[in-house]
């Protein structure tokens, strides 16, 4: 597992989109999620699920994930992950799409 | 005990009282005669008009634990409530009852007064705002009784709803209390929500900031019912009154929703002369009529009459000669306030003409076709519009319950998913209308129609639209979405919901926090 | 004669989440998930991620999944790796001058597709005077270019000139492009009309696009899509005077007699083409029946 560079924030505040901000947690802190969601009671376990397996693909820990949620489904939520891991400097495996 | 949908339902609940479970649309029928307030007399040299509210409540006298009743003409502009119950608090009265007949955000002090015990019930057909939120949190120890419209009427004309007094706010009134919605700097419209008040409350105020030279005309209600008359500064803001034009949403999915609602309607052979129509005042409903509009132009189609909350969009067609007639029980915009006042077929029409079921016809059952909306349906076509999926009350069946039971043809425009929320569920939170009374839900991925319906069902695969089982399309919103966990309540009950026959179809559960 | 129909071919922005989950509701012949100009340049690798999510995930019906990557002198390389394998229909290729250009889109597009993977049709989208000059050559550059569309906005700035409600400034553009896409056979795309308030110009242009030859219209907004079908479709009328037309020949082969005539006009080989069309397209929207002659 490896640990990522910088802070990186990736989607917006629309209706169906979920807004993700990155940043590296101190070392052996895992992967801390600070989750707002306007679907939380019927959705907020499978919305950190997705955030979670993203990560775990990926190959990353130690980092601190901070999103804010407005109904994204399941792919725009890893979409959403993917490109902040990108633009935080991870070096992405693109067939775990 | 359960009641005909299996819901569960106390069968005593305390400050309420025994109540009936829902046994079907039409399985209840009255059993009572229609109450009578006192009779009063006025004598010549009388004066009806009080300098205050603390006047009224004086001379009345209005005493704890009395019921006084509100009306949403002026919706979330209205200034009544709050007055009148300031002038109760300053007074030191208790445990009254608030019958209102739709809470909005400007009824937020209803909060303030609840917790100093001011108020300690209330009896209304729909909230939304902060006294929604805090109901659906426990604000009053009895439960909140919603009931429709038309159950309202019903209610209040058999005595189940026992008025003592009504305060009637009056856009402008004369010295002997004649009133009406269609003068005055707080013009609305149509006064046909408080008719049943001012028919059978035992004592009725006209609150108004606009008197004028005896007699007002035209007279919607007359001065034999109004007690007194009370002048204040202002009864309400007219731009909380008047919502402007409401606008045809201009969102591609609603807008094919919407169209697909109106082939529906096509579809199921009601667009021809003498047509029957309701819809919301919503930007989805008003889109469906106007698809419904573009049918009727083309084929030159005159309707019978448009029935509801009237918007400057329905006016337009009434005097584009689209319908001949319209009845209002509440003006929307300006355009319905002109119409009203100038257009003889344009009528105003009280909540039991409208849509009470218990008298000798009411105007929903004359309806071909009724496009409403849902927080929730469920495979049994069961309507949610009270709580949203978070459990919370953010409505109420207003009219719904009614003009469901009432149509031909009833229509549920929804998105199938609303953000990330399926909107069919396998059984929704609080039933509001039940499925018997609903006949097809219009999506924006199918169409679902009700299994009591095989004959529309037919009638819509022979023009080709695209017709699911509702199951179907629940799971197809699930593939889509993922499955919603339920959300959880408390055992503790906030609120009965009343069906228009005064049964009850469900009731509301706290919600935690 | 299998033909795949274009009547609207429909953008969607590529970095909006919610409309790329409702695309496939409605009806479009072609949807085109766009990663070009409705997405910032800072924003590409997230509209990246949605689009190729989007094509695995959401359930686009009978629409067509196309995508318009971006130029090739900008971002297309990425776009090709990482969307080509999420197995679209068909890429648009923005600001195409030469058959050169597809030939290097081509090779990156093998390149990235998966061993068993359809291979990826190509549209051209021809935006500048030089493509429009080119469109033959473009068209019959490799087999998998199955049509060319016409992007007026950025072809009349490079005239310098400016786009209006007739269309006078691109009539030219239009008829180069239809005659190099018929000459190839394949087909011809007109530009959106842009202003999504004005249905009477829809109406005409694209009344206007079908009299010119093309085979369809791509469209910005959702709202169009019905109006844009109602004008591509064959009318009543149509397939009456191709049922006609096919009468006339059945009955003029069985009279032994090689020549058909309908309504005093010889009846010969282009108007048999144009009657067998049109039926063809009448059948598969289900105007007539199958097996109706």
């Amino acid at each position: 597992m490896t640990s990522l560079l910088k802070t990186a924030q990736a989607g917006t505040l629309e209706s169906s989109d979920i807004m993700i901000t990155l940043s590296p947690g101190s070392p052996g802190s895992g992967i801390v999620i600070e989750l707002e969601s306007i679907v939380m009671a019927q959705y907020g376990e499978d919305i950190r699920r997705a955030l979670q397996d993203v990560v775990a693909e990926q190959g990353y820990t130690d980092l601190y994930i901070k999103a804010l949620d407005r109904g994204a489904l399941d792919c725009t939520i890893r979409a959403r992950m993917m490109t902040a891991l990108g633009r935080a400097g991870a070096v992405l495996k693109e067939a775990m799409l | 005990m359960k009641n005909s949908l299996g819901r569960e339902i106390p069968e005593q609940i305390p400050g309420i009282g025994r109540v009936k479970a829902f046994a079907g649309a039409f399985n209840t029928p009255p059993n009572m005669n229609r109450q009578a307030p006192k009779v009063k007399s006025v004598r010549p040299t009388d004066n009806k008009v009080m300098n205050s509210l603390a006047e009224v409540f004086a001379k009345i006298p209005v005493t704890d634990g009395m019921t006084l009743s509100f009306h949403h003409h002026f919706r979330n502009g209205d200034g009544v409530v709050n007055m009148v119950l300031a002038t109760a608090a300053k007074l030191g009265l208790k445990n009254l009852k608030v019958a209102l007949s739709s809470v909005f955000p400007v009824h937020t002090p209803l909060i303030e007064y609840a917790k100093a015990g001011v108020v300690t019930a209330l009896d209304t057909n729909y909230m939304s705002g902060p006294v929604a939120k805090a109901v659906s949190q426990g604000l009053f120890s009895t439960p909140v009784v919603m009931r429709t419209h038309g159950g309202r009427g019903r209610a209040i004309e058999c005595g189940q709803l026992k008025i003592d007094v009504a305060f009637i706010a009056a856009p402008a009134a004369d010295d002997y209390g004649n009133i009406n919605g269609v003068q005055g700097p707080a013009a609305c419209g149509s006064l046909g929500y408080a008719f049943p008040d001012a028919q059978y409350a035992d004592y009725v105020v006209a609150v108004t900031d606009y008197i004028v030279e005896y007699p007002l005309s035209p007279v919607s209600i007359p001065q034999t019912r109004v007690d007194y008359v009370v002048k204040v500064d202002c009864v309400g803001d007219p731009k909380g009154i008047v919502s402007g034009t409401t606008r045809i949403t201009k969102d591609p999915v609603g807008l094919k929703i919407a169209e697909n609602a109106a082939k529906v309607i096509q579809a199921a052979g009601l667009i021809k002369d003498g047509f029957a129509f309701q819809t919301g005042a919503g930007g989805a409903s008003l889109a469906a009529a106007a698809f419904v509009r573009k049918m009727m132009e083309t084929d030159n189609i005159t309707g019978s009459f448009a029935l509801g909350g009237i918007t400057g969009y329905m006016v337009d067609m009434l005097e584009n000669g689209l319908f001949k007639k319209l009845m209002d029980v509440q003006g929307f915009d300006l355009e319905a306030i002109r119409s009203m006042a100038t257009n003889p077929n344009h009528l105003e029409i009280g909540a039991d003409f409208y849509a009470s079921p218990y008298n000798a016809g009411c105007a929903v059952n004359k309806l071909d076709a009724v496009i409403l909306g849902a927080t929730e349906i469920d495979t049994d076509f069961n309507v949610n519009v009270v709580t949203g999926s978070d459990g919370f009350i953010m409505g109420g069946s207003g009219g719904h319950a009614d003009a469901a039971a009432g149509a031909k043809v009833t229509i549920i425009v929804a998105n199938l998913l609303r953000g990330r929320l399926p909107i069919i569920v396998d059984r929704v939170l609080t039933v509001t209308t039940p499925g018997q009374t609903i006949d097809v839900l219009v999506t924006e991925r199918g169409i679902a129609v009700n299994p009591l319906r095989g004959e529309l069902k037919e009638k819509l695969l022979a023009v080709g639209l695209p017709v699911k089982d509702i199951e179907e399309l629940k799971e197809l919103a699930e593939r889509i979405a993922g499955v919603p966990k339920q959300v959880k309540t408390m055992d503790e009950i906030v609120a009965i919901v009343e069906y228009r026959d005064g049964t009850i179809i469900d009731v509301v559960h706290r919600v935690e926090g | 004669m299998e033909v795949k129909l274009r009547r609207s071919m429909l953008f969607i922005p590529g970095n909006n989440p919610g409309m790329l989950q409702n695309g496939g509701v409605f009806g479009a012949d072609s949807v085109i998930l766009d990663l070009e100009d409705a997405v910032a340049p800072t924003e590409k690798d997230a509209a990246r991620f949605l689009v190729a999510n989007a094509l695995r995930t959401v359930d686009y019906g009978c629409s067509e999944k196309v995508i318009r990557i971006n130029p090739l002198d900008t971002f297309a390389a990425e776009d090709i790796r990482i969307i080509v394998p999420c197995r679209p229909d068909a890429i648009l290729l923005p600001k195409v001058e030469s058959a050169d250009d597809i030939h290097k889109a081509l090779a990156m597009i093998a390149a990235a597709e998966e061993i068993n993977q359809t291979p990826v049709n190509i549209i051209a989208l021809l935006e500048t005077p030089r493509g429009i000059m080119e469109a033959y050559g473009i068209a019959k550059a490799h087999p998998r270019v199955v049509g060319l569309a016409l992007g007026a906005e950025d072809y009349t700035a490079s005239l310098g000139t400016n786009r209006t409600r007739e269309g006078t400034e691109i009539f030219t553009a239009r008829s180069m492009l239809i005659n190099a896409a018929a000459a190839a056979e394949i087909q011809s795309i007109d530009t959106p009309y842009t202003d999504a308030n004005d249905e009477d110009g829809l109406l005409m242009d694209t009344k206007l696009a079908k009299q010119l030859g093309f085979n369809g219209k791509l469209s910005i907004n959702p709202r169009q899509i019905d109006m844009i079908h109602s004008v591509f479709n064959p009318s009543s009328s149509d397939v009456d005077w191709a049922e006609q037309v096919v009468y006339a020949i059945r009955k003029a082969q069985a009279e032994g007699s090689g020549v058909a005539s309908l309504n005093g006009k010889m009846v010969d080989l282009p108007v048999v083409n144009r009657a067998e069309r049109i039926l063809y397209l009448a059948r598969l929207l289900g105007l007539i029946e199958e097996g109706k002659e």
